[in-house]
């Protein structure tokens, strides 16, 4: 669409942007302000310059807890994208039994984070939880406060628990978009289920998944309330994601300099894997549109 | 399939004959249909399961919990609801939450649809990074602004009050908002705004009376989002307030006791939380198969 | 190839029909033999697009049956019946090339690639799409991408149909016809069966050897496009067909004379005779604007009427006239006056059709 140039919309933009400003702005600038300097109190405070940032890199801590944090994030990506694709493909589309499981599919995501974990901490005890008990009925010593094998299972499994729906219901919102006449020529060309999909559908879904991709990665990679009611980011810190570590800095240890640092780094390692990944997608299509010449 | 294609009526007709009789004796498309439900009755039952075990256990007494695995409750009993229900320190956790969430849909909803509209109609100075910089919100992890948040709603005495809460949410979700809305609204063609202004709207009637029913789907979804992302919020809920707005999500801590978990209402407090969710869905669940995909397909 | 028969078919869509109304398809019987060239003519909502879906095998037909050369293909899904369809939207696969477009009907059933690419070559040929083959066929133009859905169904050597549905509706005015040739010299080339949905009389007729006019869920009438311009088998063909449709007079005999509403039609003895024996009170009498002669003096057995205005289109003029109290539409041709005011007309009786209850009925002249 072409967009008429006109600076007066801006006076529809303002409300929003004093809004996010205040919520955005004040607060980062104190991060900011933060992360270059050393706070004794109230009136003590020194300017530290780059000192924070360096030793926040280099701590060996967390740069594990980042590790961590991708190995989730991708492993959970690998596992929800390609089932929420299928479940996506497999949920009816009419009648009384679509707006059943539709509901019922999105239930996960509308639970509070902290119950999310606490769900599944019921759940997974070992003396009152189904999934626990039955594990251990069926001769496996199952425990997350000792194995880190098992916290990792648990809580890559919640993860797609809550939010596989995400995934599948952006997929099914894009399926139902393809016109019947699609599907209909493919019958007629005597397209294999396979080539239907392949041809017809995922390219339609390709633009949802973009979204769903950025989404699910952005969450996973601030994830906090479950994995702390679940596992409390142990046994030892093998379950500590990023989100965890820095709360534990700022409030518990009160290392303001080196947690607004951190904060910093953080934020910029999420803009920058998205800035890629979108590119990367972007670049792409554009590829594919300059094919012709 | 053979590799020659029939070319004579005879070979074409042998083999839809042989094709019809494999598809009689296989009875494919019933056996595919069973396979399907299958599945999708399996993903369900794993989505339900968890749930299922938190509500089986809202209904037992701690001791019973504590006192061995029950598949369902022998003694049902509904004292954890009871508790909830009567003590004003775990309802109102609820209603502080329905509140901020009410809250921050109303503020968010009601800056964003205007903002969309400029973004997704015209040009302006600044427009691209200011949409980028409002994307990047969406990024900024709640446990960064930790800190800040705290310090700077205690400082202008908004600390422990539901729009806290409600202006901290606008941190992601008008950004949201904004990109949803955009979505939906460069689906309308410009020549629907052209026309109404030619037939003498003016701008704000235009908005309220036309522009806003085309896209009620978009309205829809963009309100579930709005909901979702703030109502299972709790790193920011909870910081933000002490005993006057607290949210349920906070409140819930309180079941650890000295003497261990209390299960029973932890379980009955969850199972709580759920409800909301599900009455939400349930009202916009038309909305949700067509406009999930956020007017991007 | 094949010749595609429908015996006693109906369809509807509801559940519980309880009148013809609820009918998509009325019972009805038809031929189309191998390698005609037709049309399907009518409305929208006349049931075209059905009876295509039910041909195809997209749709299964409440009852009756599809024989393709006598064999009943009822149970066959769509993927069995070598039959191509070409729909109102291009349809095209849209990350694929033209190439890959063409050649995937084929691959589908392992063609082996060298035969793969022999034939998209020679079809791309004949589409003009040689030089499109290695775009994506995303960034094609309107016609160019139904000119691949097209080529989908001819690139197939088994191919015993091609049903056209709506095809040209997206394409603009000026490729109509260009499109419209280049399939009317394909139907030449290749001798396929095909069938050709439209609305358009214009497109119609000039795709087709043999139309089918359609009116509420039944085919009124099939024949070639001369035969339904000169002899409409019914009033709604008569009114569809041709710009401006027929004239209907509503009429009945009384005291040995033709009357319409009080005016007495000056007609022959062998149509008054025929309208005094039908036994219907539904009587109607035809004629084309074409075969109304209208002059501008008084002449021998003329009717007088009134004229209200003429419309010039440039070869010809349409005039609005009105007899008695009936309107009526009457083409004159250039060279002729048009008349002002009042005018004179005649109808040829072998131009009048007579319909009763909607449908003709012959009349024997003298």
């Amino acid at each position: 669409m072409t967009k008429v140039y006109n600076n007066r919309a801006w006076w529809l933009i303002l409300p929003m942007l004093l809004l996010v400003a205040f919520s955005a702005v004040i607060p980062v600038m104190t991060v900011v302000n933060y992360s270059v300097q050393d706070v004794f109190d109230a009136h003590t405070r020194f300017f530290t310059g780059t000192e924070w940032f360096r030793e926040m890199l280099n701590d060996p801590a967390l740069q594990a807890a980042v590790l961590r944090q991708f190995a989730f994030s991708l492993t959970v990506l690998a596992i929800e994208v390609p089932l929420g694709i299928g479940i996506a493909l497999i949920m009816p589309k009419k009648g009384w039994q679509a707006s059943a499981i539709l509901i019922l599919v999105t239930m996960p995501l509308l639970i509070p984070w902290n119950v999310v974990g606490s769900i599944w901490q019921i759940f997974t005890r070992g003396d009152i939880g189904l999934m626990g008990w039955s594990l251990r009925e069926l001769g496996y010593g199952y425990n997350i406060t000792s194995s880190p094998l098992d916290a990792w299972v648990t809580i890559i499994l919640m993860d797609v628990w809550h939010w596989t729906p995400l995934i599948a219901l952006l997929c099914f919102s894009g399926l139902r978009s393809i016109p019947d006449a699609y599907y209909q020529a493919a019958r007629i060309d005597r397209a294999s289920k396979w080539a239907v999909f392949r041809y017809i559908q995922l390219p339609k879904l390709t633009n949802v998944l973009v979204i769903g991709v950025l989404l699910r990665f952005m969450h996973s990679f601030m994830i906090y309330a479950e994995p702390f009611v679940l596992t409390g980011g142990g046994p030892g810190n093998s379950t500590t994601f990023l989100s965890q570590s820095l709360t534990t800095m700022a409030i518990g240890q009160q290392d303001l300099g080196p947690s607004a640092a951190f904060s910093l780094i953080y934020f910029l390692i999420i803009l920058l894997v998205t800035w890629v990944f979108y590119t990367a997608i972007m670049n792409m299509q554009k590829d594919d549109n300059n094919q012709e010449a | 399939m053979s590799d020659s294609l029939p070319t004579t009526p005879e070979a074409v007709r042998q083999r839809a004959a042989a094709a019809d009789s494999r598809r009689r004796r296989q009875a494919r498309p019933v056996s595919r249909q069973w396979r399907r439900r299958g599945l999708m009755a399996a993903y369900i039952v794993f989505v339900l399961l968890p749930i299922y075990w938190l509500l089986n256990m809202s209904f037992q007494s701690n001791t019973e919990i504590l006192g061995g695995l029950t598949l369902w409750p022998e003694n049902f009993t509904t004292e954890h609801y009871a508790k909830i229900f009567t003590e004003p320190s775990w309802y109102m956790g609820y209603v502080n939450s329905i509140i901020y969430v009410l809250m921050n849909m109303l503020i968010s909803i009601a800056v964003a649809l205007p903002a969309a509209y400029a973004f997704s109609r015209y040009q302006f100075i600044g427009d691209k990074h200011l949409f980028f910089w409002l994307l990047t919100n969406l990024m900024a992890p709640p446990a960064v602004f930790l800190l800040p948040y705290f310090q700077l709603y205690y400082t202008v005495g908004l600390f422990d009050t539901h729009i806290a809460v409600a202006l901290a949410h606008c941190l992601f979700n008008i950004p949201l908002a904004v990109w949803i809305l955009e979505g939906f609204m460069s689906g309308v063609p410009k020549e629907i705004d052209e026309t109404a202004f030619i037939d003498g709207y003016s701008f704000p009637r235009f908005f309220v009376k036309i522009f806003i029913p085309m896209i009620s789907s978009g309205i829809g979804v963009t309100l579930f989002f709005l909901f979702m992302f703030s109502w299972v919020e709790l790193l920011l809920a909870s910081t933000l307030t002490a005993t006057h707005a607290q949210p349920i999500a906070s409140v819930m801590t309180q079941t650890k006791g000295a003497s261990g978990i209390d299960w029973g209402t932890l379980a009955a407090a969850g199972t709580l939380t759920i409800l909301p969710g599900i009455v939400v869905v349930y009202f916009v669940r038309n909305h949700i198969a067509k406009g999930f995909a956020l007017g991007r397909t | 190839m094949a010749e595609i028969t429908l015996k006693s078919l109906a369809h509807t869509y509801l559940a519980d029909p309880q009148s013809p109304q609820d009918y998509a398809i009325r019972e009805m019987d038809h031929v189309w033999h191998q390698g005609g060239a037709y049309a399907l003519l009518g409305p929208s909502g006349c049931g075209k697009s059905t009876l295509l879906n039910i041909i195809s095998g997209l749709l299964e037909p409440t009852s009756g049956e599809v024989l393709f050369d006598g064999e009943v293909v009822n149970s066959l899904p769509p993927e069995a019946r070598n039959i191509a369809q070409v729909f109102q939207f291009p349809v095209i696969y849209d990350t694929m090339t033209v190439y890959d477009n063409l050649a995937f009907p084929l691959r589908n059933v392992k063609t082996p690639e060298a035969r793969v690419h022999q034939r998209v070559m020679e079809i791309a040929e004949v589409l003009e799409l040689t030089a499109q083959l290695k775009r994506k066929a995303k960034n094609l133009t309107a016609d160019e991408k139904q000119k691949v859905s097209m080529g989908r169904g001819l690139v197939r050597e088994d191919v015993s149909a091609i049903l056209f549905d709506e095809p040209l509706t997206v394409i603009d005015p000026q490729l109509k016809w260009k499109l419209r040739r280049k399939l009317k010299e394909i139907h030449q080339r290749f001798a396929i069966t095909m069938v050709y949905v439209t609305h358009d009389q214009l497109e119609a007729s000039t795709f087709a050897d043999k139309i089918a006019v359609m009116y509420e869920g039944q085919v009124v009438q099939f024949g070639t496009p001369r035969e339904l311009f000169e002899m409409p088998n019914h009033t709604f063909v008569g009114y569809f067909i041709g710009s401006p449709g027929m004239n209907f007079l509503g009429v009945k005999s009384r005291d040995g004379r033709v009357m319409a509403d009080d005016t007495e039609l000056a007609v022959g003895q062998g149509i008054h005779d025929a309208v005094a024996g039908a036994r219907s009170a539904n009587i109607k009498l035809g004629i084309r604007p074409e075969f109304i002669e209208v002059h501008a003096e008084p002449i021998e057995g003329g009717m007088q009427a009134r004229v209200d205005h003429a419309q010039d289109l440039g070869t010809h003029s349409i005039v609005y006239l009105t007899l008695g109290k009936l309107p009526l539409k009457a083409r004159i041709e250039e060279d002729q006056e048009t008349p002002t005011g009042t005018a004179w007309l005649r109808f040829p009786d072998e131009h009048i059709g007579l319909y009763v209850d909607e449908f003709r009925v012959e009349i024997e002249h003298d």
